[in-house]
């Protein structure tokens, strides 16, 4: 399905070889990922593509915008997979939502599953102003959430800094024809030239995808969402700040329910802020939530109506020779997910993965080091900004391999049960459609070998905060800056 | 990256004192360079680009390190009053290479300066710890040995918004500041409204310092210099209000 126009312009790669056998099981170290598609942002597709008559319902203009902040409003801030990875959706700091579908499996073209094209796009926030506190809000959309899929409808929550907004994203393929009282333009007709009587009947139309605005949750939050979590129960959500987190009802847009508030009374006080939330993929009573300091708490909402004493508390002691100036700001969690069998979260921190067992509070079961070789650079880094990136993790579908970013477009994956890891990297330069991509190695001191690049030469204006993983197969979606790449496994 | 401005001696002489001195001199890079990465911090902490929100975890983690310095420099002995004209060009002049400071504590063991020891011989007088309102002579933080040389160059932005900053703080009573913040609703975004002189106005840029405030009562005299107390106060502040 596409958006109304023309064909589009599809991903640039040209399919070569034969078709990969997906499969979940299989880990990072026995297959190899190779590149299926690079997509580039809507404003650059619909340009070369869509010239013809578009239906401007659909398509929001102002994202056409001056090509000054066209770079800076294109990047890509927000990757998800649907529940069943037909659909992937992004979210960008324009505020525009872009919905990429799955190729379909055809016969003859067996060879294009798992190209990902442009679905829908649609602008989801624009930027706003707070006259009292004379501060812009901005646009950029800082997560998307999937609702499970109930009906022929898609629906998505996607939020900026203030305001969550439910969307309804729907196919329209035929149209009511041959109204009484209007003509096909629809102006309405002469009664008096009316002289029998028709039943409307449904013709097929070109595939037409809208995006609809269904729910808008605003006002609730005093300090900037970083999280946005939908409730197994499929009836609520929750949405987390800095200080609190509030529980909404989708139906109900006009009050929230505060489980979490960690604002000191003295605001001098402050020195720990929330970082991130999850619902338990099964236990609609369940979540946590990450802190700055790199802590995580488990909370019940059946223990008390303010969630603010936690059942459980996860705190890896720290190691008294590692301590330095910026130890805790290296401890700060940027993003805390559940596994799917919700036995397990991974914690992400400036440094490492860290995989947690909700039965051992004391410690993490397994620790993962993504680029270690930064620890010497750490000044330089708390200098350039670089050490609050917030970088994101995620699982497979099987829960056997995680998955971050890290820098030069460096993204890396751990598998758990053969302790054996990848670096791999999303560029434009080395990536040559379906070929299979070259492991790389960061060069910490020393000799460095050919094709090693040396930790001086890393680019830290390319990172990789953005990745997702299809729910059930080895197809993954990495974004650097404004560019989406889609991996997938092919097995040997 | 380390030798900017810093004086070298000649190849015999270094020789010469390399023994004796290279404990002071491992001391002074640490305190060097623990100073210039608080006053980065206090640098961060102040410039923000303010037409949209500041980041409340980015600000709070930028503090808590400010805190963590100020406690280390107070056990040391080492935390001294900080005169406008070395804050305000203290940052970039000091901005040497902070890699000390990414080693882990046990290799630091030798390094840092014991409590007590103060940076006596090698920086100067250690000034008085207790918060003192009197004025205080400003003293040549690198007297000695050790003797930061180079241009002092006029650093335009910087240089004006923590004079600016320091000036302002310093002739007010601490009392004042909970005036001025009395009527401002909500605490979160004071931290960097105060030190951009946002209060009730709209948003000038980042340099244009604290014109905003309102003036308090004219304190003590000129002569009176930012000192400790008026720091740790710049410390609340920058989590409040």
């Amino acid at each position: 399905a596409t958006a109304a126009g023309p064909e589009r312009l599809g991903p640039w790669c040209s399919p070569t070889g034969s078709p990969a056998p997906l499969s979940c099981e299989t880990g990072c170290g026995e297959g190899s990922w190779i590149l299926v598609c690079r997509l580039l942002v809507p404003t650059q597709v619909s340009l070369l593509s869509m010239e013809e008559d578009i239906d401007t319902r659909k398509i929001n203009n102002s994202f056409l915008r001056d090509h000054s902040y066209a770079t800076e409003a294109d990047i890509i801030s927000t990757v998800e997979f649907n529940h069943t990875g037909e659909l992937l959706a992004t979210g960008d700091k324009g505020g525009r939502v872009v919905i990429f579908q799955r190729e379909q499996e055809s016969k003859n073209q067996i060879h294009r599953r798992g190209e990902y094209n442009v679905y829908s796009t649609f602008q989801s926030h624009e930027p706003e102003f707070d006259y009292l506190k004379s501060l812009e809000i901005e646009e950029k959309i800082n997560k998307i959430r999937w609702l499970p899929q109930q009906n022929a409808a898609y629906f998505l929550l996607s939020t900026n800094d203030k305001t969550v907004k439910l969307w309804k994203v729907s196919e329209r393929d035929k149209r009511p024809e041959g109204y009484n009282l209007k003509d096909e333009e629809g102006r309405l007709r002469d009664p008096a030239t009316i002289t029998t009587l028709r039943v409307p009947v449904l013709r097929p139309m070109d595939l037409m995808v809208e995006a609809t605005p269904r729910r808008v949750f605003a006002n609730a939050h005093t300090y900037h969402i970083n999280s946005i979590s939908v409730n197994s129960d499929y009836e609520t959500y929750m949405s987390a700040d800095d200080l609190r987190i509030n529980l909404w009802n989708f139906e109900i847009t006009n009050q929230s329910f505060n489980i979490v508030d960690i604002k000191p009374a003295n605001m001098e006080e402050l020195t720990e802020v929330i970082t991130a939330a999850e619902f338990h993929p099964h236990h609609c009573n369940t979540f946590v939530y990450s802190s700055s300091k790199g802590t995580i708490r488990l909370c019940d909402m059946r223990a008390s109506a303010l969630c603010d004493r936690h059942t459980k508390f996860f705190e890896e002691p720290e190691d008294p020779s590692n301590r330095s100036f910026f130890s805790e700001i290296i401890s700060s969690i940027s993003d805390v997910k559940f596994s799917h069998s919700g036995r397990y979260i991974m914690t992400r921190d400036y440094l490492t993965v860290k995989v947690w067992d909700l039965n051992m509070e004391n410690r993490p079961i397994e620790t993962y080091q993504v680029h270690d070789y930064l620890r010497s650079k750490l000044c330089s880094l708390y200098e350039n900004d670089c050490i609050f990136d917030k970088f994101e993790c995620v699982w497979n579908g099987s829960d056997s391999v995680i998955m971050t970013g890290s820098y030069n477009n460096f993204f890396r994956m751990f598998d758990r049960n053969t302790k054996r890891d990848v670096t791999l990297e999303a560029s434009r330069e080395n990536s040559k459609p379906r070929a299979i991509l070259k492991p790389r190695k960061v060069c910490v001191g020393g000799k460095r070998r050919k094709d090693e690049i040396s930790v001086d030469s890393l680019d830290f204006s390319k990172k990789i905060l953005h990745t997702a993983w299809h729910p059930s197969e080895n197809i993954i979606a990495v974004a650097a800056t404004n560019n989406l790449y889609i991996f997938q496994d092919k097995v040997n | 990256m380390f030798t900017r401005g810093l004086k070298r001696k000649c190849v015999g002489h270094e020789e010469d004192m390399e023994g004796a001195l290279a404990g002071l001199k491992t001391v002074s890079s640490y305190s060097l360079q623990r100073q210039s990465l608080l006053d980065m911090s206090l640098v961060k902490l102040q410039l923000c680009h303010m037409l949209v929100e500041p980041n409340l975890c980015r600000s709070v983690l930028i503090a808590n390190t400010v805190r963590q310095i100020q406690e280390e420099m107070t056990q040391d002995g080492t935390w001294r009053s900080v005169t406008p004209q070395e804050a305000g060009r203290a940052p970039l002049d000091r901005l040497v290479s902070t890699e000390i400071l990414c080693r882990s504590a046990w290799e630091q063991e030798g390094a840092r300066p014991a409590p007590g020891l103060g940076d006596g011989h090698v920086q100067g007088p250690v000034s008085d710890l207790c918060p003192v309102t009197s004025a205080q002579a400003p003293r040549h933080p690198q007297s000695g040995i050790w003797e930061l040389d180079g241009p002092r160059e006029d650093r335009g932005g910087f240089h004006k918004s923590l004079d600016q900053i320091f000036e302002t703080l310093e002739t007010k009573n601490p009392g004042c500041m909970e005036e001025l913040f009395s009527d401002v609703d909500s605490p979160y975004y004071d931290l960097d409204t105060v030190l951009t002189g946002m209060v009730g106005g709209a948003r000038p840029g980042p340099c244009e310092g604290l014109e905003g405030l309102a003036p308090a009562t004219p304190g003590p005299s000129s002569s009176c210099k930012s000192d400790l107390g008026e720091l740790d106060h710049v410390v609340e502040i920058l989590v409040e209000t």
